[in-house]
């Protein structure tokens, strides 16, 4: 556990791996986990505006979520994001549904 | 990390009795079982004629409804035993669970654990299937379904009570649900440990083999059904054919109907999809927490072999419900093939909703500039 923010180590998440022989993760380095980082808080924010939900990162371990009300969540990863997503967006967050893939294939051009 | 398998299936489908002819086998000596058994009384421990310090018995009742108590204390238990020299090392587990339990409930308690995540890592899910009662199972219990549908393996039993129409009706009904798991019968002498049991979870030398299994059972019908039987002709293997529920896979022109009423699986289907395009690791991630985030109840299975951009060799991912393992590398191709593979069995998921959800976020959302 970090001792200044208070952040519990241990396994990650899927999409964060620890890297391990055998397994497949981009939580290879510094750089590489950073890079990673940075470009998932893009695209995430492509699919989060739908809700009307910003996404920022957070010291590199967390990200950060918040509503046009002012509303905020702290999430570990993607596993949290969701259900964070729909608390604050008051949506329900389907991939399945016809109206947010019409906007990501709008958004294509 | 020690895999651990999960022995399941019906009620007095043979698990007990699939598990007494694999601790026979040499090659399961170094692994520890753990049997639950619903009831005050435990019987099938007493069935088992080796009983030692690696056999541990859950006795209180069923496995999913008492997951955070017995079944972690019990893997801690080995685990520590194990670290002090107490019992044999050991290299894997198998749990055989009753026959009411459903089996996600299980592998998410080993998942989730804060300690057990660290030792013990989920090896295969082995279903038992009774030839002479499966198809009324199937039909009443929506347990059954589950469990055939979630399995790694599925093991025939009693195929020679039954007869060759009847296990010729349930393969069909099996692969139908399950187009994935390799179907053994259990009465063929060579099922063995090794072929049914996982040992090392992030075995690379092993996983192109797995994957080779996984879509060749889908495409081929098990090498114990005769080949000369007339059920077997004019075999439908397209894997891209959406097949209604109640149609086979081995059973061409001669499919057999059934009434589609009271059948549990009706709604319980397999499709895959691929994408000839190398993927983006990070959109192909956000889409599928997102997925397993609103649908991961009605995800029986996922399992898939994806080439990723900047990856040399495909990356093997594979998931059951919301949970999906830690995607790992294989060494090389299954085939010649080099484009993504993701195969679904899911309750209710649309087989076209789906695959353009997932091409709209692997295109649409840009790459970071």
């Amino acid at each position: 556990m970090c001792g200044l923010c208070g952040v519990l180590g241990g396994p990650r998440h899927w999409t964060d791996a620890p890297a391990r022989p055998g397994v497949f993760t981009r939580n290879t380095g510094e750089m590489q986990r950073r890079r990673e980082r940075r470009n998932r808080v893009v695209q995430l924010g492509r699919v989060l505006r739908h809700y009307g939900v910003r996404v920022e990162d957070w010291q590199a371990s967390s990200f950060v979520l918040s509503n046009l009300t002012g509303g905020s969540e702290l999430v570990e990863d993607l596993a949290h994001l969701w259900a964070a997503t729909e608390r604050l967006s008051g949506c329900a967050c389907d991939p399945l549904d016809p109206g947010l893939i019409d906007a990501l294939e709008a958004s294509r051009g | 990390m020690t895999a651990v398998n999960l022995i399941t299936g019906f009620l007095g489908s043979g698990k007990t009795t699939l598990l007494k002819r694999l601790l026979a086998d040499p090659s399961l000596s170094d692994t520890a079982v753990l049997i639950n058994e619903f009831g005050e009384i435990g019987l099938d421990h007493h069935l088992l004629e080796r009983i030692d310090d690696n056999i541990v018995l859950l006795q209180s009742g069923c496995l999913c409804c008492t997951i955070r108590g017995e079944l972690a204390d019990a893997l801690r238990s080995l685990h520590s035993k194990r670290e002090r020299g107490e019992v044999p090392w050991f290299r894997r587990v198998v749990i055989e669970s009753t026959g009411l339990a459903d089996p996600f409930p299980i592998l998410s308690t080993i998942h989730a654990d804060p300690v057990l995540r660290h030792h013990f890592q989920l090896g295969h899910v082995v279903t038992v299937v009774d030839a002479v009662n499966g198809d009324f199972q199937l039909d009443e219990y929506e347990q059954s379904i589950r469990q055939a549908a979630i399995a790694d393996r599925l093991v025939l039993t009693k195929t020679g009570l039954a007869g060759p129409s009847a296990t010729y009706s349930l393969v069909e009904r099996l692969r139908a649900l399950n187009p994935l798991a390799p179907l053994v019968n259990a009465e063929d002498d060579d099922v063995d440990a090794d072929a049914l049991l996982c040992t090392d979870v992030f075995d690379i030398s092993c996983k192109t083999l797995m994957a080779q299994q996984w879509f060749a059972a889908e495409r081929t019908p098990p090498s114990w059904l005769p080949p000369g039987d007339p059920a077997l002709a004019d075999v439908d293997v397209d894997a891209d054919t959406e097949l209604p529920p109640r149609e086979g896979r081995y059973l061409g022109q001669q499919r057999r109907t059934r009434p589609a009423a009271n059948r549990h699986d009706a709604a319980i289907r397999a499709f895959s999809i691929e994408l000839s395009e190398p993927l983006d690791w990070t959109r192909f991630g956000i889409w599928m927490t997102m997925l397993v985030h609103r649908h991961g109840s009605n995800i029986l299975r996922i399992k898939g072999i994806l080439n990723v951009q900047g990856s040399a060799t495909p990356v093997a991912v594979h998931g059951v419900q919301h949970l999906i393992h830690p995607p790992v590398h294989m060494a090389a191709w299954p085939d010649d093939e080099r484009q993504s593979r993701l195969v679904f069995i899911v309750k209710g998921l649309e087989h076209q909703t789906t695959a353009r959800s997932l091409n709209a976020f692997v295109t649409a959302l840009a790459p970071a500039s």
